[in-house]
């Protein structure tokens, strides 16, 4: 297994008490596979990923408990400057807002090429080239004649490119993408999705894909673990999963996306609001929205039923996960 | 071309409450600090012809950029348009003195895209939801503004008591549902939302469509709904029209534009939207479009979407397709006979049957409810080419401006 | 009004939005829909409207930090008016045997080099001090946040021509331009050096105001407000001045403590205030001279002024939190 995060637990300080933003996550991405972290924003999906990469603000965030094995290695007991090592090199990120995260006052062949000369140690040169080589690989028209030119002359979509360059310069094993795609026109969108599916075939490496967007997940995605409040509340591979969703939550948000049948209708609506993390209800955190909550719900929280009935390996940390698979 | 602009009417509805015809917004671009000296223009709208029709949803799609923004803030006036004309019942608001507007302001409401800058963070919701009847003091007395402003908070789903609260301590769907609220106050007939879910939670933009449709019934409105999504925009809107790059490239019912569309910006638009369901991967090829929308501050010569087509020919560097009814389609009765600006328009069924597929599976499987028998805007009228074998679209590999369909991964 | 739909319920839950949390009024269920009476923080069901100042104004009143130092600065006034209240001498009565001396029975704060009384003198400077300070102050901030907000809202050229006139204002030096304009009036008051520092510090506020117009200016609610037919001065003083004026206050209030010392500094150069009047400025100024002999003389009426710059400041604080509902 590339990587593989047990029992995550975060919690964030804050001036109004303890956010518990990741409860007992569990995740795994092979070499080669993606998986979709689905979930709103609160959910923790991004947090999850900080605390991979290594790039969470602590304070006032805290990695509580837990476990972070790459390739075996337990990240979170490595040194710092063990951890920064590995942060790069062999795991990298797409973030969402391609502007923000490049440096405007330097060019984009700079940018690009100073992985090379800190990690590799390569003369400005060399890097340059090695730029021109990346920039051709996320097919970006006229590499050559564009690598001096700053972030600000490219269009979001090649920003977005920019920035996956930068996060395969050094051939990383792993790459988290959050929300890489979001900020971006549904054609451009289209464009950089393919683009990052081709180049982890390519390069056989594990993809972390962090969304929203159901449909973006149903395009790239081997599996998918859908987070709520901290929690992975459905792990699945991505066919069975919209086939037949085992938790209520997961069988809401497919149905409130707008079918065809159902114009002039109302929408399904998943009722109320996601959760305050710094009061997560008690027993199932889902419990207040949920139309199938019953007693149990509302006083035992759910483990992560492994659901027996699938051929392949899925779970759902539903108390009925049976009845909502066939309901 | 002002004369057909929106001949596609939601069939069955009455006049058109608003007019806009041949709308341009244009920025100038100055150079120079003491003496500025234009030197271009951002055609930020570049011509833009549509009805709305009374009790109607028009939505309107496109990309970042498009213009479709900048159109909703002149219907609203707070743009003012570079020329062209935007009537409300038969009124050319565009040049209305500063009284006359503000009368025309109470029927012609908006709703804004960000819930969190679109109230005034130092207002209780009271005040916010309550100062359009302190601009317009004639719509309710003084004494019976409370009451109204209570009234409106229930109609929107929110409790009345929260009268006092103040925006931050709201979620952002409540947000928007004050901000629904205050577009309600005056009473308006019309009411432009743009992007109005865009910035909520996945979970809460259901909540939030299914209040601006119960909206739309019980105070009979109509709406200019601006959105990216194309899914929301399809359950919400009678017509739709696919702006690009200032203009409205095609324009008709949800069932013309989204399954028969004839123009190739917006089939390859449907195309690129993701689909939610795994299966559909395998054997669904899209439209990929190579390169970045032209900067709209110099927009190519005729056709302005023939830099990214793949059918794009001499005729369309030369020309400027009108929006109309292409001459392919003028005689027949198929549901591609609608307004599509390009020369070459033809039908393509790009997301139709797989989509429907999948849509009336998980309508089986799902909610329960059974898909309607054969939707009957998928029905191939008599006069239509015969679709073959494959209904998708099958871009030829060496057609410049399309990249081949990636390899299926299952 | 129609009955709501079942699924409207998210209108009975407040929840804040997110982990970098807000304040917290989520009810425990979220599906409750009945209307409860009072929200779920305590506040009851009041009838009566409330807005942003009354609910500041409820704020302030229990803000222990607006009490202390709305106290400090109630008592400072009252001894620049009636300085006689407290302090029974008079502070141009010196006698020079006694420069330098430190504290004696009747003479708590000892003598200054002059053989003043030093309390007195610090009692009786207050008036002076606390009229710079606090005029000067007004007069900037009134001049600079109207004429730099105009300038923020409506652009153009008036911005334009207001930003270079800002630009050469900045660019004039404030001592020397103290020692040419208020060498010429020969006025002994303190009038002159009052409109001398609200001619040379309204640009500071000025900037900061024109600044913060344009930042509140591009909000949506204001966009919103013009949408629904307001008036220019119904978006400015509803919607953009409450969201404007925190950094304005903040700016405001520590330029009150630089303004008594440049009164000090103009006094010492001669061309601020000039004896008989008393004030911190000029005390403070003539002390630095003794500091290694006599710190006593520079410790009172530092100490005053230092207190009553705190107390502005803290007085600023207490408001520019007051008006961010966020921070209820």
């Amino acid at each position: 297994m590339l990587l593989e995060v047990r029992d995550l637990h975060v919690e964030f300080h804050t001036r109004d008490g303890v956010a518990k933003a990741v409860n007992g996550v569990d995740y795994s991405v092979d070499a080669g596979e993606t998986l979709a972290v689905l979930g709103e924003s609160g959910s923790g999906k991004s947090v999850t990923a900080q605390a991979v990469m290594g790039i969470l603000d602590v304070p006032p965030g805290k990695i509580t408990r837990g476990e972070i094995l790459f390739q075996g290695q337990d990240l979170l007991k490595l040194k710092e400057d063990e951890r920064r090592k590995v942060r790069g090199a062999r795991m990298a990120m797409v973030f969402q807002d391609a502007l923000s995260s490049l440096n405007p006052v330097l060019s984009v062949g700079d940018q690009l090429g100073e992985m090379f000369q800190v990690h590799r140690g390569m003369s400005r040169k060399d890097s340059r080239a090695k730029a021109v080589e990346l920039m051709d690989r996320v097919r970006i028209p006229a590499a050559k004649e564009r690598v001096g030119q700053y972030p600000h002359q490219f269009s979001g979509g090649m920003r977005q490119r920019i920035m996956i360059a930068m996060a395969l310069a050094l051939e990383p094993e792993l790459i988290i993408a959050d929300e890489p795609t979001t900020a971006l026109d549904v054609t451009v969108q289209a464009q950089v999705m393919d683009l990052l599916a081709e180049l982890r075939r390519e390069l056989n490496m594990g993809l972390i894909l962090i969304t929203h967007d159901l449909g973006v997940v149903a395009d790239v995605a081997d599996k998918i673990a859908v987070m709520y409040a901290g929690r992975i509340v459905e792990q699945a591979p991505v066919h069975e999963i919209y086939k037949a969703p085992a938790h209520p939550y997961t069988k809401g948000l497919l149905e409130s996306i707008p079918r065809l049948d159902q114009k002039g209708q109302d929408l399904y609506a998943i009722k109320g609001l996601p959760p305050n993390l710094l009061h997560i209800p008690p027993g199932c955190a889902f419990n207040p929205r949920c139309p199938m909550a019953q007693d149990v719900c509302r006083t035992d929280e759910p483990p992560l039923y492994e659901v027996t009935e699938s051929p392949v390996p899925r779970a759902s940390a539903c108390h009925f996960w049976k009845e909502c698979l066939h309901g | 071309m002002a004369e057909t602009a929106g001949t596609t009417r939601a069939a069955g509805t009455g006049e058109a409450i608003l007019e806009v015809r041949d709308l341009h917004k244009h920025y100038p671009l100055t150079r120079g600090i003491l003496f500025k000296k234009q030197v271009g223009a951002v055609k930020a709208v570049d011509g833009v012809d549509f009805d709305l029709v009374a009790g109607e949803t028009l939505g309107i799609v496109g990309e970042s950029g498009c213009g479709k923004s900048t159109v909703a803030k002149m219907l609203v006036n707070l743009e003012r348009p570079t020329s062209g004309t935007i009537r409300y019942k038969g009124e050319d608001i565009t040049k209305l003195s500063p009284r006359a507007l503000k009368a025309v302001r109470r029927n012609i409401q908006m709703v804004f895209q960000d819930p969190y800058t679109s109230l005034n963070p130092r207002m209780t919701v009271g005040d916010i939801i309550g100062e359009p009847y302190e601009i317009h003091p004639e719509v309710a007395p003084k004494g019976d503004r409370r009451r109204k402003v209570q009234d409106l908070l229930d109609v929107v789903g929110l409790n009345p008591e929260y009268i006092n609260r103040y925006p931050h301590q709201f979620s952002g769907g409540q947000r928007q549902r004050i901000g629904i609220a205050r577009g309600l106050a005056l009473q308006p007939e019309v009411i432009v939302a743009d992007e109005p879910v865009s910035a909520l939670d996945v979970s809460v933009q259901a909540q939030v469509v299914n209040l601006l449709e119960q909206l739309q019934s019980e105070f009979s409105l109509s709406y200019v709904f601006i959105a990216h999504d194309l899914s929301i925009v399809r359950h919400i809107s009678d017509r739709v029209g696919v702006m690009y790059l200032g203009r409205i490239v095609e324009i008709g019912t949800d069932a013309q534009i989204y399954d028969h569309p004839t123009h190739p910006y917006t089939q390859a638009l449907l195309s690129a939207v993701p689909v939610p369901d795994p299966e559909a991967r395998a054997h669904r090829e899209r439209i990929i479009l190579t390169g970045d929308v032209p900067s709209p501050a110099n927009i190519p010569s005729g056709c302005r979407f023939r830099t990214r087509c793949w059918k794009a020919r001499e005729r369309c560097a030369q020309e400027v397709p009108l929006l109309a009814v292409p001459a392919v389609f003028r005689l027949t009765d198929s549901p591609a006979r609608h307004d599509s600006a390009c020369h070459f328009a033809e039908e393509k069924h790009v997301v139709a049957e797989e989509h429907r597929a999948v849509l009336e599976k998980r309508g089986e499987d799902g909610a329960g409810t059974p898909p309607e028998d054969g939707a009957p805007h998928l029905e191939e009228k008599p006069g239509t080419p015969p679709p073959g074998g494959s209904h998708f679209l099958r871009p030829e590999d060496d057609t410049p401006g399309t990249n081949p369909p990636p390899p299926g991964t299952p | 009004m129609p009955e709501m739909p079942e699924h409207h319920d998210e209108g009975s839950a407040i929840a804040s939005t997110g982990a970098g949390g807000a304040t917290d009024l989520a009810m425990s269920e979220a599906e409750t829909l009945e209307k409860v009476p009072g929200g779920p923080d305590g506040t009851g069901p009041d009838k009566k409207a409330r807005s942003l100042w009354s609910d500041a104004w409820h704020d302030l009143r229990r803000n222990p930090v607006f009490i202390i130092s709305g106290l400090i600065i109630l008592f400072l006034v009252v001894i620049a008016i009636w300085p006689q209240l407290i302090a029974s001498g008079n502070p141009l009565d010196c006698d020079l045997s006694k420069a330098q001396e430190g504290s004696q029975p009747g003479h708590p704060f000892g003598f200054n080099g002059q053989g003043c009384d030093v309390y007195t003198r610090t009692v009786y400077g207050a008036r002076a001090s606390i009229q710079v300070g606090v005029l000067a102050t007004l007069g900037v901030t009134l001049l600079g946040s109207v004429l730099g907000g105009l300038a923020g809202f409506y652009g153009g050229a008036w911005d334009g021509f207001l930003s270079r006139i800002t630009d050469i204002f900045f660019a004039i030096p404030v001592v020397l331009g103290g020692l040419v304009l208020l060498s010429v009036v020969s006025n002994n008051s303190v009038w002159p050096v009052i409109g001398f520092m609200v001619l040379l510090g309204w640009p500071q506020i000025s900037r900061i105001a024109r600044g913060s117009v344009i930042t509140a200016k591009q909000n949506d609610y204001v966009q919103a407000a013009r949408a629904l037919g307001a008036s220019n001065s119904r978006m400015l003083l509803r919607h953009i001045t409450p969201n404007a004026v925190a950094p304005v206050i903040v700016v405001a209030t520590i330029a009150l403590g630089t303004y008594i010392s440049l009164e000090a500094t103009l006094s010492f150069l001669g061309v601020g205030l000039k004896p008989p009047t008393v004030s911190w400025g000029i005390d403070i100024s003539s002390a630095s001279q003794y500091i290694r002999n006599a710190p006593h003389m520079l410790l009172w009426p530092a100490g005053a002024l230092a207190v009553t710059v705190l107390a502005f400041i803290m007085l600023g604080d207490a408001v520019r939190d007051a008006l961010d509902p966020k921070l209820r």
